[in-house]
């Protein structure tokens, strides 16, 4: 596992966040991630991530609840054992209605909620970089990674000047954990959004 | 920015006070780095002894049967069902407040969806209680799960009202708990960063699963949690509606009524309202946390209660033309003689069930009592006990005195053990609810920073001179410009 350098800064205001993550990103740096108390709407534009497939991946797991369901059900009563209800259709689509919809809905949330975990490299015993314990409770945690041409003392001076309120450097272990990040790539640069 | 800090000169701030995002983590918080209060204690065990009264009932049950029920022949189902439907209306408050107010985009729910997300969870555990042991011989009772068995291929029959219930209630619990679980993540990471405690830091950071907050995570949450409210919406009212169905799909007078799923939701929203209110009003002022549940939050809520309980009350109306409409005389007589019929046995029961859930929540159209805090825990109380009533009198009253005046049972009421199962239930879902409010977040934290505006210490400091006037001033100079 590589061991990377990140100069952090730390912001107190979401209005100064927006502009510096803006002028961050215009003079070159690679922001690695900003870490938040809570969602803030239009961050993930200003830096440049693109939508997440979350929805898409809801939708066919929905899919495969509501397929689970009919076939299942209609195996069951018209191939494997099929009841005579005094004289009523085997393939009865109306009263298969409810457990069909339950399925759907089950399938998808569970999908859903295990596909978060995976995207987002969440579980129990998950060990991660923390690059500052305030970053969950009041603080905006700015992170950029070193590369081999970044000037830190430079980089944090920029950061100050910016409005960070708070800049060090720190090495961080990128590990399975830290997935993503591990490679070179970032999912965002090769899109040119919300730079204007 | 500033656009998104503007706030209504006339709506009342969400969160009172001058408050930053530190403040909200420490009020909200604190409560569980504290040591428990003598009150929590007293009220746990009183929870836990309810607890295990319930399991001997239970343990009496599954040894000697369910004969240790009053149920005989003609009142197959009793308390039991009654409490079961009574439990799994409560739950849908706290559906309704998470996601359908979600969609709706109403900003206050973020003061009371966590802790009412919780009772959902805990109220529909309490509700899978009655089936479960109803079944008699529970240790079989894995047969009613659909599976490839060495029984002859014996599959339970998907065209019946009560297997859609079990699959209704196992779906809306597992989708709950994951949607409340989900919201709990980053709250619980927020406890793990300020912990002191080996433990607890162990503890938070396990349930936590690692969060860390980055932009991305935040991203895919807010996706999540829209698309668990649009599924759990349906769901909510599927629920209710398919519970409904366990009576509607039947040929029994004062059950087999179109229009039972809507009566039923909108009963369920009315009862789990109430509970919403009962447990908050207590939690809010031991907590201390009057500044996030406002008593704005009460009134709002106290508007839905009076909504649902006129709801309901139509239903009521409509239930009875529908049977002199109908001019059946099985439905005449369960609606006239056995319900309405005051010197009928149980005739009682409806009266309970009109005033306590149609008549008193109209004194909700007064803005001040809406307002009052002593009144709305005391209607909550009442509310509750009017919608188990309701559910009494639909289960009772219709098959106590059925087609066949030889199988009358002419009056019904319940054993030691049934009313020491419902005791329990209340044992579970308190031990839960005081264990809930003592080790977790009872206001999501990330949600209520996200709704900080106006109260906001930064916006109190940076506000603009034209949003400091008053909503006079502002008409004062409005009219002298025209």
């Amino acid at each position: 596992m590589a061991v990377k350098k990140f100069v952090v800064g730390c912001f107190e205001e979401e209005a100064v966040l927006f502009s510096a993550v803006k002028k961050v990103r215009s003079s070159g740096y690679k922001i690695h991630d900003v870490y938040t108390p809570m969602a803030i709407h239009g961050l993930d534009r200003a830096l440049g991530l693109r939508d997440t497939s979350l929805h898409t991946a809801g939708f066919i797991y929905g899919l495969t609840g509501t397929a689970t369901a009919l076939c299942g059900i209609g195996w069951v009563f018209t191939s494997d054992w099929p009841l005579n209800f005094g004289g009523k259709p085997h393939l009865a689509l109306p009263a298969w209605i409810p457990i069909t919809f339950e399925l759907t809905v089950l399938f998808s949330s569970i999908g859903m909620f295990l596909t978060f975990c995976y995207l987002c490299q969440l579980a129990p015993f998950a060990k991660k970089h923390h690059f500052n314990l305030r970053s969950t409770d009041d603080l905006f945690v700015m992170v950029i990674e070193c590369t081999p041409k970044t000037n830190e003392a430079e980089t944090m001076a920029f950061l100050q000047g910016i409005g960070a309120k708070e800049v060090n450097v720190q090495a961080a272990e990128t590990g399975w954990w830290l997935g993503r990040y591990d490679k070179d790539k970032k999912p965002f640069e090769h899109k040119e959004i919300a730079l204007r | 920015m500033a656009s998104l800090k503007y706030e209504s000169q006339v709506r009342p701030p969400l969160v009172e006070g001058t408050k930053d995002y530190h403040q909200i983590t420490e009020d909200i918080v604190r409560p569980i780095e504290r040591n428990p209060s003598t009150l929590w204690w007293i009220g746990f065990l009183l929870a836990v002894s309810l607890l295990c009264f319930g399991i001997v009932s239970i343990y009496e049950v599954v040894v000697y049967g369910i004969g240790r029920w009053n149920i005989n022949k003609t009142i197959g189902w009793g308390w039991d069902i009654t409490n079961f439907v009574w439990w799994i209306g409560i739950g849908h408050a706290g559906t309704l407040i998470s996601a359908i107010l979600l969609l709706f985009r109403q900003g206050w729910r973020t003061g009371v969806n966590r802790a009412a997300e919780a009772m959902t969870i805990f109220a529909v555990m309490c509700a899978g209680q009655f089936p479960i042991w109803h079944m008699g011989r529970v240790w079989l009772g894995f047969f009613v799960l659909p599976y490839p068995n060495t029984r002859g291929a014996l599959w339970p029959n998907f065209n019946s009202a009560l297997l859609w219930d079990v699959f209704a209630i196992s779906t809306y619990f597992t989708v709950s708990l994951l949607f409340w679980y989900s919201g709990l993540i980053p709250d619980l990471a927020t406890i793990r960063d300020r912990a002191r405690l080996k433990w607890r830091k162990f503890m938070y950071g396990t349930l936590s699963f690692g969060w860390t907050g980055s932009t991305k995570h935040w991203q895919r949450h807010e996706a999540l949690s829209l698309v668990l409210a649009g599924l759990s919406t349906p769901l909510v009212l599927s629920v209710h509606t398919i519970v409904s169905f366990d009576f509607a799909t039947s040929v029994i007078p004062g059950w087999h009524t179109t229009i039972f799923p809507p009566y039923f939701v909108a009963g369920a929203i009315f009862s789990g309202f109430a509970m919403v209110q009962s447990l908050l009003v207590i939690t809010r002022k031991v907590l201390h946390l009057e500044e996030y549940i406002t008593v704005e939050h009460i009134d709002v809520m106290n508007k839905v209660i009076v909504l649902t309980g006129s709801i309901v009350g139509c239903a009521y109306l409509t239930e009875l033309f529908v049977a002199w409409y109908s001019q059946n005389r099985f439905e005449s007589w369960a609606f006239f003689h056995n319900r309405l019929d005051l010197s009928s046995p149980l005739g009682w029961s409806y009266y309970i069930m009109m005033s306590c859930n149609v008549l008193s929540p109209q004194i909700f159209w007064f803005r001040k009592l809406r307002r009052n805090i002593t009144i709305t825990f005391f209607m909550s109380v009442i509310v509750n006990i009017g919608m188990w009533f309701e559910r009494f009198v639909i289960i009772v009253t219709s098959v106590y005195r059925d087609f066949l005046p030889s199988s009358w049972s002419t009056y019904y009421t319940p054993s030691i053990w049934e009313l020491g199962f419902y005791l329990g239930t209340f044992g579970l879902f308190f031990t839960c609810y005081f264990l809930f409010s003592k080790f977790f977040p009872v206001i999501a934290v990330a949600e209520i920073k996200h709704i900080l505006k106006k109260s906001g210490k930064y916006y109190k400091e940076k506000m603009g001179p034209e949003e400091k006037e008053s909503v006079e001033e502002f008409a004062h100079e409005f009219s002298h410009a025209h």
